[in-house]
């Protein structure tokens, strides 16, 4: 098990410092990218399948574990091979999105319980997965962060106007030459991406809170798509902070401290009248 | 016209989704400068028939032979989520060319055609049912399309919007000279305006110009009562004979 904060002892006081240092620059590096990409999520209206995408990273981390692989990177490859079967389902027209999606979810989410079930009990800690444990981070989880933040942002940048194409009007977007399939699956793996390193943080059933509550608070102040995008990201890292400083000062978990504090960013919004449209 | 002018040919191009066909061996050609209207009852395949010259469908069989050129597309219902928060201005960036600027485009004579330029700032949800169809316009002619694919170009628009916008189109046709392929339900305006007409009821039923149309028994069938109400008003230089065969 892994010691809580709290109960570190003085002398180790620098080696706590840095201890929360890596999981305040983890929480601000998912954070970053979690609240522009999750505009995309809102807009295009795919809060489901963040849930979804949530419930296959289970199945990613048992297949980490099985084959000693780092969890994220396990996470990543079935996350982002969850997106393009899911692409590739949507091309017959019989079933709705959210059905192949409640398929896809639980199926994976099944078989990532039955192949933890087969490991030693030691080898998952159930909870912190389904809860996450951002006081877990080690230093190789920051570097996974980094290269993720970099890859999701540098993307983004790029694909910026091709991303709101689609989401304005796919078909519109493909008469206009646009590789609509490809772009649309991108953003999906991006979203995968993203998904595997906020596991760490919030744990499987808070994921999609991070996507979309951030979002939702910067929509009345959004006058642009670009603006959304930026608010989303600093009001996603002000929730981690805010959620930082309430755990460790009342010794809460620091995934659903992160949401609750989100959430409460949310409702404030609300209340504030509305500037815009 | 000769048919290896045309920017597209259709030839005995036929459209099935699962069991029921929504085109039956369909020929058609569209010239460069030529307006051409398709008009035909709900559920004829007028849209499958501008959705197959997109390139956003395939045929099932028959064959379609194209140019190299560019399309503008002014889609039938655009619905933009509220939760998105989008300015004109950033809506018709969208549709910018690679390297292209919104600002070197704005003073074009085409722009001041439109007469949208004092809503750039405006967000996209506000904007009035003729405000939105300029804006669609504007963005369909941003890459210079060779050719323009309309479809149902003045719906949601109250009647004098709906003249005005016809106005429009046709002028913005003399001033880029490229093709139209527009789908209508507005059979007046259709029959008074346009260059040639495609009546289609799964199968072209007649095409041609709206003279000869008018006469033709297959598009009597279809539209004879409302064609009716419409002839009368608009058809009434005393060359015409009135008299259906």
């Amino acid at each position: 098990m892994i010691p809580s904060i709290i109960t570190l002892t003085t002398n180790s006081r620098k080696k706590m410092t840095d201890f929360l240092l890596l999981t305040t620059l983890a929480g601000l590096g998912v954070a970053i990218v979690a609240g522009p990409l999750g505009t995309f999520v809102v807009w295009r209206r795919m809060a489901y399948f963040g849930d979804a995408l949530a419930h296959g990273a289970f199945l990613g981390i048992s297949m980490g574990v099985m084959l000693a692989i780092h969890p994220t990177i396990a996470v990543m490859v079935v996350c982002s091979a969850f997106a393009i079967i899911l692409v590739g389902l949507q091309k017959q027209r019989l079933l709705a999105s959210d059905t192949l999606l409640g398929i896809l979810a639980h199926f994976s989410l099944a078989i990532g319980l039955l192949s933890i079930s087969l490991q030693p009990p030691s080898s998952v800690d159930l909870m912190s997965l389904i809860l996450g444990d951002l006081l877990t981070v080690i230093p190789s989880d920051l570097m996974w962060i980094g290269i993720i933040d970099i890859i999701v942002i540098a993307i983004l940048i790029i694909y910026w106007r091709k991303f709101l194409a689609i989401t304005i009007h796919e078909e519109l977007a493909k008469v206009e030459g646009l590789a609509v399939t490809q772009i649309r699956l991108l953003l999906m793996v991006l979203i995968a991406l993203v998904i595997a390193i906020a596991l760490k943080i919030v744990g499987v059933l808070l994921i999609t809170a991070l996507l979309i509550i951030p979002a939702a608070t910067a929509r009345p102040f959004s006058k642009t798509p670009l603006q959304m995008a930026v608010f989303a990201g600093f009001i996603s890292c002000l929730s981690v902070c805010v959620g930082l400083l309430v755990s460790y000062h009342y010794d809460l978990p620091l995934g659903p401290t992160i949401v609750v504090s989100n959430g409460c960013l949310f409702l404030i919004s609300q209340l504030i009248p509305k500037r815009f449209d | 016209m000769k048919s290896h002018q045309a920017l597209i040919t259709l030839d005995k191009v036929s459209l099935s989704f699962k069991q029921t066909r929504a085109l039956n061996k369909v020929d058609l050609s569209i010239y460069p400068n030529q307006i051409l209207t398709c008009i035909g009852p709900n559920g004829s395949g007028k849209t499958s028939l501008a959705r197959l010259i997109l390139g956003l469908e395939k045929p099932t069989s028959g064959k379609i032979v194209r140019k190299p050129f560019t399309i503008g597309y002014m889609p039938q219902k655009l619905h933009i989520d509220p939760t998105l928060p989008l300015r004109v201005e950033d809506f018709l960036s969208i549709g910018l060319g690679p390297g292209e600027k919104l600002k070197n485009q704005v003073s074009s004579p085409i722009f001041l055609l439109i007469g949208i330029n004092h809503l750039f700032q405006q967000s996209i949800h506000t904007l009035s049912g003729g405000e939105f169809q300029r804006v669609l316009l504007a963005r369909a002619l941003l890459r210079k399309p060779t050719l323009l694919v309309l479809d149902e170009p003045v719906q949601g628009v109250d009647v004098n919007g709906q003249i005005e916008l016809y106005q429009l189109i046709t002028q913005i046709q003399q001033e880029i000279h490229c093709a139209i392929f527009m789908i209508s339900h507005d059979l007046h305006i259709v029959m008074a305006a346009t260059h040639d007409v495609i009546c289609l009821n799964h199968h072209v039923c007649c095409s041609g110009h709206p003279d000869l149309i008018k006469k033709h028994p297959e598009f009597l069938a279809l539209f004879g009562a409302e064609a009716a109400k419409y002839l009368a008003i608009y058809a009434h230089d005393s060359e015409h004979n009135h008299t259906h065969d």
